[in-house]
């Protein structure tokens, strides 16, 4: 029988206590990327497999699938899965040279462990096909945030961390709640049946009910304007690394299950158009876009400038689904990857300049791009990418998007784009000015280790490669984007 | 209508808990009105769960009518995964306390203004 | 409210009411859960931490506007929602008529085991169960990570409550019938309400009540860190283990039936081998964050701030 499907959230889950017992730093970070690089072989061939031969399904303890749980695997997963389960191999590589410099020497086994379970837990939210199971492994992904967070060295990680913990436990018991109401109606928690249940029920004041409240829990996590207050926080005092990872994966897998709610689960009720979702997703990504943009070109430490930047970007895969159209959809879902490619590039650049001098506030940076050329030509590349340059990833997310507003002749869409990727150019000017056309103060600095270059450069190199050739995004994508539209007629 | 009675109950006591963590500063209290909201969850869980005049769900000769077991399951996983988030969270606010010399939030708030400004 | 001590103490309350409103509403197994973790354990880390902290709180509600503003929206979408739900203690709603009944009408022919509760939890929803003992695990984690440092430990020895002799007495003899009682909860669960975490609480329990009396240096000798983190990792393990065998047998993840000839036996020895591997780590967790919980002292006003 095919194991295949539940390996990706199996081996880094098992991993994590096995570091435990061990309990050695150098053994521990061995063991973290042998797991993670076997979730990413897995997840790769399980997209193979899907996009050939259509969904999979794993009935784990052998019940059928309404009666146990069930894991569900279509394109969409499979292609979040890839996303998620590269970008957290590749950031465990410079993982220990980061900790080193800066992360307490008895915590560090504990990095490993709680940085596997995150990993773990959000592949398994994006494997599941159980509403309840996927609450489970979410709450699982958050309480390791929280501490990955909070192993920061300012001492402002700890706050960052509790005030991420009280939103994050009201935005979990919002979804808790929302599953109960959608139960008391359907009986089930399975994605699939519940598809089917809610077509029998006449769009009952519960099932919407039961969705606002599943979304606005989500759109917490997923760091949506304006509930996006505690990321900037946590992505700048949390350890390097850790901003790294998280920026690249962890919103991406709570938009996954927005997409997912919205269209596999909701998709029928939603069609009555009894709620205005499209206008609000479209009002929130816009805020979120200029708001986010704005606070970036005002910040002076590089962490958080980029974190704001994130909460831009997911205004725009926000925009992308409130066009609820395949265009829109197809957009999104390619922009999910393209950020995770830029952010993981530009946070891991941004670690490399915190091992060499400890900081990223932009005074700091004077001059810096002659000592540091190649972390800072990563820096450009990876902003370029963000704004959305030709021959960049980020182009084409930008491209597709703007087709996706032309298709439905909503030009002002197409212009708060092009002005959102102009406010992000301001930012990532700042940057640039900064470290070349300023004089360096008498510091000596060299180069960050190649340890850390060069996962930052492959991911860079990723940037330009899916630039020139984005036919990997763009079928998987397009795929995913018709599957989930026709499941909803 | 009496039949929702006990929701509305619940709904008003989810919404206090709603109220203590939003609106006090002190981390102990916001916790503590974390926990109220999510015991009130779990209320009405087993509200949706319950059968009037029916038994425990262990089965048993002589019963034919039992209470739904499926939530009972679902907020068992719940329960524990609340005390996991409060063990977390009050382990983070000792830390706090240690670091900051106090708990409550408009005190960490110009403590984060004053350093952010450095 | 500024008194802490008083809040705190009115939330376990709380806890141990809803516990009493579960066993009315035929919850058995979940009364029996919140009475031990929401009034038990949650209270009593409340009041060790409160005994690091200000026992008052210094100001009022902060942000009135905000939070009513939000209440008061949440609420009505709330009532909003409850227009189209079927009344309370309703039998036949969608909710216990579609799935539920399966699991009610075949739980002993599937699995061998009366309590409807403890078959879900450990079979048909396996992983859950799983997923929750991670849960568990992460956060002793991350209490280990967060105090485990022993920076702020003073070197006066605290003469724990040597001098209540009642108190001793009276615990030494209970003690031993506590932990017994946890394995009857183990094992037992499958037959009356009971189960791993019910079981791993009590155990707990029963150490921490050592360690309150006798000082933590006693419970630390049986219990020394090492020790709870093998177990804590061990539980997991077995419970993974037990569902990695059906996959090496060629069944699912979890699929107890590979485990022995009867399908039916297998069902009983895995929902027993999982249901231990949760009463250990859940035990295992639950002492050693007690334990870290203990190790911190008050720091005086002078040193703080400086670590």
């Amino acid at each position: 029988m095919l194991q295949l499907p539940i390996l990706q959230v199996l081996l880094p889950l098992l991993a994590a206590p096995v570091c435990l017992a061990f309990n050695k730093e150098a053994l521990a970070w061995l063991i973290a990327i042998a797991a993670a690089i076997g979730a990413t072989i897995t997840s790769v061939m399980l997209l193979v497999m899907v996009m050939q031969g259509g969904p999979i399904s794993y009935h784990m303890g052998g019940w059928p699938a309404l009666i146990g749980i069930e894991y569900r695997i279509d394109v969409l997963s499979a292609w979040l899965l890839v996303i998620v389960s590269t970008l957290g191999a590749v950031m465990l590589v410079p993982a220990r040279a980061c900790a080193i410099r800066e992360i307490e020497p008895s915590q560090r086994v504990y990095f490993f462990v709680t940085y596997l379970l995150c990993l773990a837990a959000l592949l398994g939210i994006i494997s599941s096909g159980d509403l309840f199971n996927i609450f489970v492994f979410l709450e699982i992904s958050a309480l390791s945030s929280y501490i990955l967070i909070a192993m920061g060295k300012d001492r402002m990680a700890l706050v960052a961390s509790i005030r991420y913990l009280v939103l994050g436990t009201i935005g979990a018991t919002f979804i808790l709640i929302g599953i109960g109401l959608l139960y008391s109606k359907t009986g089930t928690l399975n994605i699939k049946d519940l598809s089917l249940q809610l077509r029998e029920v006449e769009g009952s004041r519960t099932v919407l009910t039961a969705f606002c409240f599943l979304a606005i829990g989500t759109m917490l996590k997923l760091a949506l304007f304006p509930l996006h207050v505690w990321l900037p926080n946590a992505y700048t005092y949390a350890p390097s690394i850790v901003s790294a990872f998280l920026a690249a994966t962890a919103t991406k897998t709570a938009l996954y299950l927005l997409i997912r709610l919205c269209y596999s689960v909701f998709g029928e009720t939603l069609q009555d158009g009894v709620l205005p979702l499209e206008e609000v997703l479209l009002a929130l990504g816009i805020l979120g876009i200029f708001a986010g943009s704005l606070m970036a070109a005002a910040q002076t430490n590089l962490k958080r400038m980029f974190a704001y930047s994130s909460v831009a970007q997911i205004g725009f895969m926000v925009l992308g689904l409130g066009l609820a159209s395949a265009a829109g959809l197809t957009a999104t879902l390619i922009h999910i990857f393209n950020h995770a490619l830029m952010k993981g590039a530009l946070f891991l650049a941004l670690a490399g300049l915190v091992y060499r001098i400890g900081d990223v506030r932009l005074s700091d940076m004077a001059g810096l791009g002659r000592a540091m050329p190649l972390t800072f030509a990563a820096i450009v590349i990876g902003g370029l990418s963000l704004i959305g340059v030709p021959l960049t990833a980020g182009f084409i997310s930008k491209w597709y998007l703007v087709q996706a507003t032309l298709e439905q002749d909503m030009w002002w869409l197409t212009v708060v784009i092009l002005l959102g990727s102009l406010l992000t150019g301001l930012y990532i000017f700042r940057v640039i000015e900064a470290a070349w056309f300023r004089d360096s103060g008498t510091k000596q600095v060299s180069e960050a280790p190649l340890i850390i270059l060069l996962p930052t450069w492959l991911l860079v190199g990723a940037n330009i490669y899916f630039g020139l050739d984005a036919s990997l995004s763009i079928s998987v994508s397009e795929a995913a984007a018709m599957y989930l539209m026709g499941t909803s007629p | 209508m009496t039949g929702l009675l006990v929701f509305w109950v619940i709904f008003a006591l989810m919404m206090t808990g709603l109220y203590v963590t939003i609106a006090h500063d002190n981390l102990i209290k916001k916790v503590v009105g974390l926990g109220i909201l999510q015991v009130s969850v779990f209320m009405l869980y087993i509200a949706i769960a319950n059968v009037r005049g029916a038994a425990i769900p262990i089965l048993k000769e002589g019963e034919s009518l039992y209470s739904n077991p499926l939530p009972h399951v679902l907020i068992l996983t719940a329960i524990v995964v609340g005390i996991a988030t409060v063990a977390l969270a009050l382990a983070l606010v000792i830390r706090i306390r240690e670091r900051f010399g106090t708990i409550e939030e408009a005190a960490l708030e110009s403590a984060a203004r004053d350093w952010s400004e450095r | 409210m500024r008194d802490l001590f008083a809040v705190i103490m009115l939330s376990g309350i709380y806890s141990l009411i809803a516990a009493s409103l579960f066993i009315t509403m035929d919850a058995a197994d979940v009364a029996f859960t919140e009475a031990a973790v929401g009034a038990g354990v949650s209270t009593l880390l409340l009041l060790k931490t409160l005994a690091l902290v200000d026992r008052h709180e210094s100001t009022g509600p902060t942000r009135p506007g905000l939070a009513i503003t939000v209440v008061i929206a949440t609420g009505a979408l709330l009532a909003y929602g409850t227009l189209d739900m079927h009344p309370f203690g309703e039998t036949h709603t969608p909710s216990n008529d579609h799935i539920a009944a399966y699991y009610l009408e075949n739980s002993i022919e599937d699995t061998g085991v009366p309590n409807v509760v403890t078959s879900i939890l450990a079979s048909y929803r396996g992983f859950d169960t799983l997923g929750e003992l991670i849960v568990i695990f992460t956060a002793g984690i991350g209490v280990i990570v967060l105090l485990g440092q022993t920076g702020t430990s003073d070197s006066e020895i605290r003469p724990a409550m040597r001098q209540h002799l009642v108190l001793r007495v009276v615990s030494k003899i209970l003690i031993p019938f506590i932990m017994l009682f946890a394995f009857y909860v183990q094992f037992h669960g499958e037959y009356g309400p009971g189960g791993g975490f019910q079981a791993g609480v009590i155990f707990a329990s029963a150490v921490i009540l050592y360690s309150i009396l006798f000082g933590p240096e006693a419970a630390r000798s049986v219990f020394s860190n090492a020790t709870t983190r093998i177990l804590a990792v061990s539980g997991v393990l077995l419970f993974a283990c037990t569902g990695i065998v059906s996959m090496l047998k060629g069944k699912a993840f979890l699929d107890y039936s590979a485990l022995a000839e009867d399908p039916v036996s297998g069902q009983l020895l895995g929902i027993l081998l999982v249901e231990l591997g949760v009463g250990i780590t859940v035990a295992a967790v639950l002492i050693r964050v007690f334990l870290e919980f203990d190790e911190r002292r008050w720091q005086p006003d002078d040193q703080r701030g400086q670590s």
